[in-house]
């Protein structure tokens, strides 16, 4: 044995394996712990790589090769944070199928990974409000009766009271936050994403926040009437077309009623 | 089709089917028709009318032939419309029966319980008039001759004996009564009624008083801090700092007066530099924001539209626009508010604002102008 103690590839294979422990030992922790708190340039710059490689493939048609816009059809992105991104491209609205008035919910296009590359790359090019923790968006002891106060003052008149949305000018419109989770939903509030304004932390406090946002998340446990409900307002859509066919069928029938039958015997 | 001449029922009638036309037996009619059956041309309508003596409308008791066929010409047909109408009797029996029924079957204890109830009941009480209706629009349409019939309308005026003889009662009542006798009970009765009378009159005070000069202010006032509604803290500029933030506020002390808040609730909302277009005159100037009300590009426009005074803010911040919900006025807030589209005449007034010692929002003053929608005493107004 001792004669094979200097082989002449141990040391190669200790450097090797050391390496290797190093690496994967590294890959744990950095998956482990918060991204953001991850001290490790390397791959910090590595998804900022990847996400600039994204960000070219699918936003720098409109946004431009650096994020900084095209007048009158794409906002500059410098600045805007990483919340903007994960609300844009989470909530499928980015990539957006075709320049428009407003950019409806859909499916996202890019998965959730994708999202914190190419957020860690807009970040990379100028701050801007980050995508809140876990914990920024916990719910727990968030008051909705406050919540519902603060929504009404300040979003109802868009949102609707329950949350349905609504229309605004030129096509644009607030959308519906039924499906919203509470991430997207504290993202938009402080980045104000379209038309919507910007409610920043010191004018809604990050609590203020979660008691909205807990009201909104309350609102959909209550019992819904169904039907198109016009924000549950009730099956008022359903109940008009019924109301309105049945005049129309009345209509008819009083017109069997009066129309000539039985032949006057002097005609 | 009510028979209006008294004493004529149908047992007067002679039953002579055919008979349809009155002028086919006008010689054995008296002078005036009982009724026009079918629809006579113009010269003998013209001739009845002519034949009508005004005021004797007391009936005679005459021979008149039979005006309706007594039945129909296609009896086959009317036995097929007997059994239908008869059908649909039948359901609309047999559904009335099931109203009592869902009655006692659909228990009331639960929402979902008494939703079903009232289905039932509804469809059932609803089935049942239907088919009424129907049936008996069958029966009128197929069995019951189809004709229009004209009756003569008879004076209203009561014939010359009635009218003695009412005259005749009505003095002996007066008399009877002592009212003319007497005239001390005839005037304190008057007197009692009197105060009935005005009552009426006296009660539309309650239409007033004037709004005098109420319209034309707010509680805002030198020095009142901005709140932020909902959460009820005053604002910093430094902390409303986001451009394109937009909040509602209103004034400090007047949070839950919300009379008050009716006229004196704001939006503030704050531009990037070199948003808004500037007025440097100290007062409004239709187009333009003045710039001495505001701190730090924060604006400040009354909540209240112009039109018929809904809470216009429905804020976009990618085009500045200011849009009232109820009927789409919008308003430009980078130009004074000034309205671009929609029914109201007259910008948002704004709100002139600065800061405290202590770096709070404050009222510089009330609004220069009158909030909300126009009214009569406004002056100028649009």
């Amino acid at each position: 044995m001792s004669a094979r103690r200097r082989h002449p590839l141990a040391g190669y294979a200790v450097v090797l394996l050391a390496l290797l422990l190093t690496g994967l030992g590294y890959a744990a922790v950095s998956a482990a712990g918060d991204a953001s708190a991850s001290p490790a340039k390397i791959t910090q710059s590595a998804q900022v790589a990847q996400g600039r490689a994204i960000f070219l493939e699918e936003c720098a048609s409109c946004h431009g090769q650096f994020g900084q816009g095209t007048p009158g059809v794409a906002p500059d992105l410098i600045g805007v944070g990483s919340a903007a991104v994960d609300f844009q491209t989470s909530t499928g609205r980015m990539p957006a199928k075709a320049p428009g008035a407003e950019n409806d919910r859909k499916t996202p296009e890019l998965n959730p990974q994708q999202i914190k590359a190419v957020a860690a790359y807009i970040a990379s090019l100028g701050g801007g409000p980050a995508i809140p923790t876990a914990a920024q968006v916990s719910l727990r002891g968030a008051n909705p009766g406050f919540g519902q106060q603060l929504f009404v003052a300040d979003c109802a008149q868009c949102h609707n009271f329950d949350g349905a949305g609504g229309a605004l000018t030129y096509g644009k419109f607030a959308p519906p936050l039924t499906k919203s989770t509470p991430t997207q939903i504290y993202e938009a509030m402080l980045t104000g994403p379209e038309a919507m304004p910007v409610f920043n932390n010191t004018t809604i406090t990050p609590q203020e926040k979660r008691d909205i946002i807990a009201y909104i998340v309350d609102t959909r446990t209550e019992p819904n009437p169904g039907g198109f409900s016009l924000g549950r307002i009730g099956p008022v859509t359903e109940g008009l077309v019924t109301f309105l066919g049945l005049l129309l069928f009345m209509v008819f029938v009083a017109m069997w009623i009066t129309a000539k039958h039985r032949k006057t015997p002097n005609e | 089709m009510s028979d209006s001449t008294a004493g004529h029922g149908p047992g007067d009638q002679e039953p002579e089917a055919g008979q349809i036309l009155p002028t086919e037996t006008g010689d054995e009619l008296p002078a005036r028709p009982h009724r026009v059956i079918g629809t006579p041309p113009p010269a003998e309508s013209r001739m009845l009318l002519a034949e009508t003596a005004p005021g004797s409308s007391a009936g005679l008791p005459v021979e008149r032939p039979r005006e309706l066929p007594a039945d129909p010409e296609d009896l086959d047909d009317a036995k097929r419309a007997e059994r239908i109408v008869a059908t649909c009797f039948i359901i609309a029996m047999l559904a009335g029966f099931g109203f009592i029924a869902s009655y006692f079957i659909f228990p009331v204890h639960s929402v979902v319980r008494v939703e079903h109830s009232n289905l039932a009941l509804g469809a059932t009480m609803g089935l049942t008039f239907l088919f009424l209706g129907v049936g008996a629009t069958i029966w009128v349409r197929r069995l019951m001759p189809h004709v229009e019939m004209t009756e003569m309308r008879h004076p209203q005026r009561s014939e010359p004996e009635a009218r003695e003889a009412f005259a005749e009662t009505f003095k002996e009542g007066a008399d009877a009564s002592q009212f003319v006798k007497r005239p001390i009970l005839r005037r304190t009765l008057i007197a009692a009624t009197l105060p009935v009378a005005v009552a009426p009159i006296v009660l539309l005070r309650d239409l007033g008083p004037l709004p005098g000069t109420s319209l034309d202010h707010t509680v805002w006032r030198k020095g009142l801090r901005l709140l932020n509604y909902g959460a009820n803290t005053p604002i910093r500029p430094g902390d409303f700092s986001s451009p394109g933030g937009m909040i509602t506020v209103v004034p400090d002390g007047y949070q839950d007066d919300f009379n008050q808040l009716a006229k004196a609730a704001c939006i503030i909302i704050k531009f990037a530099p070199d948003q808004v277009v500037y007025t440097d005159k100290p007062y409004p100037v239709s187009g333009y924001t003045v710039r001495n009300w505001t701190v730090d590009n924060i604006v400040c426009y009354s909540k209240i539209c112009t039109h018929v005074g809904c809470p216009a803010a429905l804020y976009e911040e990618t085009t500045h626009h200011i849009l009232c919900p109820c009927h789409q006025s919008t308003f430009d807030a980078t130009e004074g508010a000034k309205v671009i589209f929609g029914p109201a005449t007259r910008p948002l007034p704004q709100l002139p604002m600065t800061v405290d010692a202590e770096g709070y929002l404050v009222a510089r003053s009330d609004f220069t102008e009158p909030v909300g929608p126009s009214f009569w005493e406004r002056g100028n107004s649009i």
